[in-house]
């Protein structure tokens, strides 16, 4: 295990290249989520105005 | 009219492809999760060592994979960017702004893990090569359509502006490409051949391509979850954007 870590030395190298790999994709998939819970939250303001709106008017 | 014509008029209606995409997400994660554990298992455990890199060489397992992503997505923001300039397609404006930053991730992606595969191997982190010049400059398309587009407060016409620019930028994609036979570089040239043998153990490719394909699926994954949120922003006004809002809030 030790000697599959070590990357026959090039461990540091190796495993920051697939670290990096790793990470800017896990970011790249959640920035839509996050971006979609915020769209969410507005679009739900927006329609509740929108029925204050009409009952104010009736 | 022609089913077929009449399918892709359906895809370009906002409210179809929510949920069209929507439907595909669940699968395109998982084909791109599965086809990733094999390719880092084969990448890592399987493929035997270079004789000359040792296990170094196993970099090239995210940094090719992601070097040819950083090209693919370019042509795709590219051709997006042209039918939404052409046709003004809606759907298209979407799906090409979307893909930037994906593409900046992988192209971003490609440069670090090719300095940190140059440092051991070359002895320097960075050269101002052909290659690793225009790679560079491929990313700074990337921001540059991506600030363009944020840099203007109509969203339409902003999309519009960064897909012409993106238009132009694609004169950097051969360079990019063929940088290792017109000038002499410390990057070495293409291993892997559409046309021809490859020059890599069998070994060794089936990983990579395996890689290759699970970053295609990651791509159409992180697309499809991005354009259908951009979609929702864009149409906020609409009634089918109010529902799904409506729809999604007790669980969001």
């Amino acid at each position: 295990m030790s000697q599959f870590l070590s990357m026959g030395g090039y461990g540091g190298y190796v495993w920051s290249s697939f670290a990096i790999f790793a990470i800017v994709l896990a970011l790249d998939a959640v920035a839509p989520l996050l971006k979609r819970r915020r769209v969410l939250r507005d679009l739900r303001g927006r329609a509740r105005r929108a029925q204050k709106r009409s009952e104010e008017t009736a | 009219m022609n089913p077929l014509v009449l399918w892709f008029h359906k895809l370009g209606s906002p409210p179809y492809f929510y949920r069209l995409a929507g439907r595909l997400l669940p699968w395109l994660w998982g084909l791109g999760l599965i086809s990733l554990a094999v390719g880092l298992y084969g990448g890592l455990v399987l493929a035997p060592s270079d004789y000359q890199q040792s296990d170094a060489f196993r970099i090239i397992y995210v940094h090719v994979p992601s070097a040819w992503m950083s090209l693919f997505i370019y042509a795709f923001m590219a051709v997006n960017g042209f039918i939404a300039l052409i046709w003004r397609i809606k759907l298209s404006e979407t799906l090409a702004m979307a893909s930037a930053p994906i593409g900046a991730a992988f192209t971003f992606i490609c440069l670090a893990t090719g300095s940190i595969w140059g440092k051991p191997m070359w002895g320097t982190w960075w050269t101002w090569d052909a290659r690793l010049t225009s790679e560079l400059v491929l990313l700074f398309l990337y921001f540059g359509v991506m600030g363009l587009y944020q840099a203007i407060e109509d969203r339409r016409q902003a999309s519009r502006a960064a897909a012409f620019l993106a238009l132009v930028g694609i004169v950097n994609l051969p360079i990019v490409h063929f940088s290792v036979n017109w000038w002499n570089t410390l990057h070495q040239g293409s291993t892997v051949r559409l046309f021809g043998p490859s020059l890599i153990d069998s070994r060794m490719l089936w990983p990579l391509l395996v890689m290759a394909v699970a970053t295609k699926f990651l791509f159409a994954a992180s697309l499809l979850s991005r354009a259908r949120v951009d979609l929702l922003e864009l149409e906020a006004g609409k009634d089918w954007a109010r529902q799904v809002a409506l729809a999604d809030g007790d669980a969001a």
